[in-house]
């Protein structure tokens, strides 16, 4: 009897994930009349708007995750190392992005660094470019931060460091090729989710008027029928597969350390 | 937040070397000082301000006008019934994997399908239900020729609170999932056995063992959804254009063309937000601090 209503419950709560993903498929294949077809899909991967935002897009989630692994991988190894006392209050810092909606600090931006202030960076597209990967680094660094200090706790970083000193070895290397190795699989990670967020975000890039492929697919929203369907098919498709790959990763690591 | 690990006084050959050791995190506070909190504090300090930057507490006291008291108003209720129900659903079906005695081999993909899903929002999402629920949609459709019922005649409309709620649960309910299902793994066996030895009945055991010790993890993760859906932007302007008015979307538009006709009421309004989600947040923190003691 328990089985019967887990498993009716289960079956609901399936159906409610499952129908709007069967609907937006469905629609994204009806766009000649009486048949289905990929007709939405071939307009909409044809369309120059959906390579450019989506090119562009892409580059700036690469740039983002750069940044990120540039940042978070050699702060989070020293506070490890040297500065343990300060841990709660970074993780603190590093939650704070999912305290601050992400609209409330674009807005900040557009106040701070406008024309008139001491760094115009919204003057220029390079400018407002460097701001909208500045700003989608703090909206994946939660998730980044996490995955990394997540990886170190797994590795003796005062052990390692001290061997690779002995040995000759500068902070540069030290980072490079002892640290970043160890923790590869959270950083890969973070870069995957960091990815996921990053390819779709609307409220920053809109606001700060970039060709991103979030607001490309709000307009094309507004104006069109099928087409938008089938964008969402291909959003759906991209998170699941950076959320596959996240999977593939830990699965990796769990396979290579189980020797040892 | 405390520190487990209070600091400990530093000798004073230590403070000689401190700041050596404080210039490996420079970077990283610099950037977060340019790209966070500055930005953050410019709005916060521009909602205290008059244009000519005196200090005020007009541009709060604008707030409380009844078309922006009403924004709030239904942007807390819609982030309220989403969180409400995400956690009312998410915890039946963490309940029923978990507990419920289904085969283990599902929660590998419940917990795969419940982090694509959770973050599935925005843009897309909207689709996905105006393709599903919109007045040509697919279950609106198969409603209306297969057996006649007319969801627009009974009062439903997705460009609505309830549609939006409806919507928003889409990424609540795989939220509450991913983080419920741990904390029903860390019910310990023997406390059902030993409530059971006593004379426990199943109600009993639930009302008075499992549910106590649940109960700040389902509060902590009530709050959290509630700043989730709260802060949602994309979501409900590619939903509802304009047609709704919640936080999000008002302010969105004040910064795209001072709608509200004020620029530092914008910022009071933005403050406001942050508000809402602080306290929020603050309530989720402190609340998994207390539901951690039982954890370990």
């Amino acid at each position: 009897m328990k089985r019967f209503w887990a498993w009716g419950a289960l079956i609901i709560g399936l159906l409610y994930f499952i129908l709007p993903l069967i609907g937006m498929t469905n629609f994204s294949l009806k766009m000649r009349r009486g048949v289905y077809s990929f007709d939405a899909y071939a307009k909409v991967l044809g369309d120059t708007r959906f390579q450019e935002t989506f090119s562009y897009s892409v580059t700036l989630a690469l740039l983002t995750i750069l940044v990120g692994v540039f940042l978070v991988v050699p702060t989070a190894y020293w506070v490890r190392l040297k500065l343990p006392f300060l841990r709660p209050y970074i993780e603190f810092v590093t939650l704070l992005p999912l305290v601050i909606p992400a609209i409330v600090v674009v807005f900040g931006y557009i106040r701070l660094y406008n024309t008139s202030s001491w760094l115009p960076l919204t003057g220029t597209a390079l400018g407002t470019d460097v701001l909208l990967v500045a700003g989608y680094t703090m909206l994946a660094l939660p998730y980044m931060y996490r995955a990394v200090d997540t990886g170190l706790r797994t590795i003796d970083v005062t052990t390692l460091t001290e061997a690779a000193q002995s040995l000759g070895a500068g902070w540069f290397t030290i980072i490079t090729r002892i640290i970043l190795p160890n923790v590869l699989v959270a950083v890969l990670s973070g870069a995957f989710l960091t990815f996921a967020i990053v390819i779709g975000e609307f409220t920053m890039a809109a606001l700060l008027n970039r060709p991103a492929f979030g607001p490309y697919m709000q307009v094309l929203g507004a104006n069109r029928a099928y087409e938008p369907a089938a964008l969402a098919v291909i959003a759906f498709a991209i998170t699941w597969g950076c959320l596959g790959l996240i999977q593939l990763v830990s699965r990796f690591q769990k396979s290579a350390q189980r020797p040892v | 937040m405390t520190s487990p690990n209070p600091p400990t006084g530093p000798s004073p050959a230590r403070r000689m070397r401190l700041p050596l050791h404080w210039l490996g995190i420079l970077p990283f506070a610099v950037f977060v000082l340019l790209f966070l909190i500055m930005p953050t504090m410019k709005i916060v300090i521009g909602a205290f301000q008059r244009p000519d930057g005196s200090f005020t507490f007009s541009n709060i006291g604008n707030l409380f006008t009844p078309s922006i008291l009403a924004a709030y108003g239904i942007s807390i209720r819609i982030s309220m019934a989403s969180a409400f129900f995400g956690c009312l659903i998410g915890f039946g079906t963490a309940a029923a994997v978990v507990l419920g005695g289904l085969p283990r081999a599902i929660r590998g993909p419940l917990m795969t399908f419940s982090g694509v899903a959770s973050n599935f929002a925005g843009v897309p999402l909207a689709f996905a239900f105006l393709a599903t629920l919109g007045p040509v949609g697919f279950i609106t459709v198969f409603l209306q020729s297969e057996l006649g019922i007319n969801l627009r005649m009974l009062g439903f409309n997705l460009l609505s609170f309830w549609g939006l709620t409806l919507t928003y649960l889409f990424f609540q309910i795989p939220l509450m999932i991913l983080i419920i299902t741990p904390a029903l793994d860390g019910l310990k066996k023997e406390w059902r056995e030993a409530a059971s030895i006593l004379g426990a009945t199943n109600a009993q055991y639930w009302r008075m063992v499992a549910l106590p010790i649940l109960t700040p993890s389902i509060l902590g993760t009530f709050a959290l959804l509630f700043a989730n859906a709260f802060g949602a932007v994309a979501t409900a302007i590619a939903l509802t254009g304009s047609s709704l008015s919640i936080v999000p979307i008002l302010l969105f538009a004040q910064i795209r063309g001072d709608v509200l006709g004020d620029p530092h009421l914008g910022y009071a309004l933005a403050f406001g937000m942050i508000v809402v989600t602080g306290i929020a947040n603050t309530v989720y923190i402190w609340l998994r601090a207390r539901s951690e003691r039982w954890m370990r």
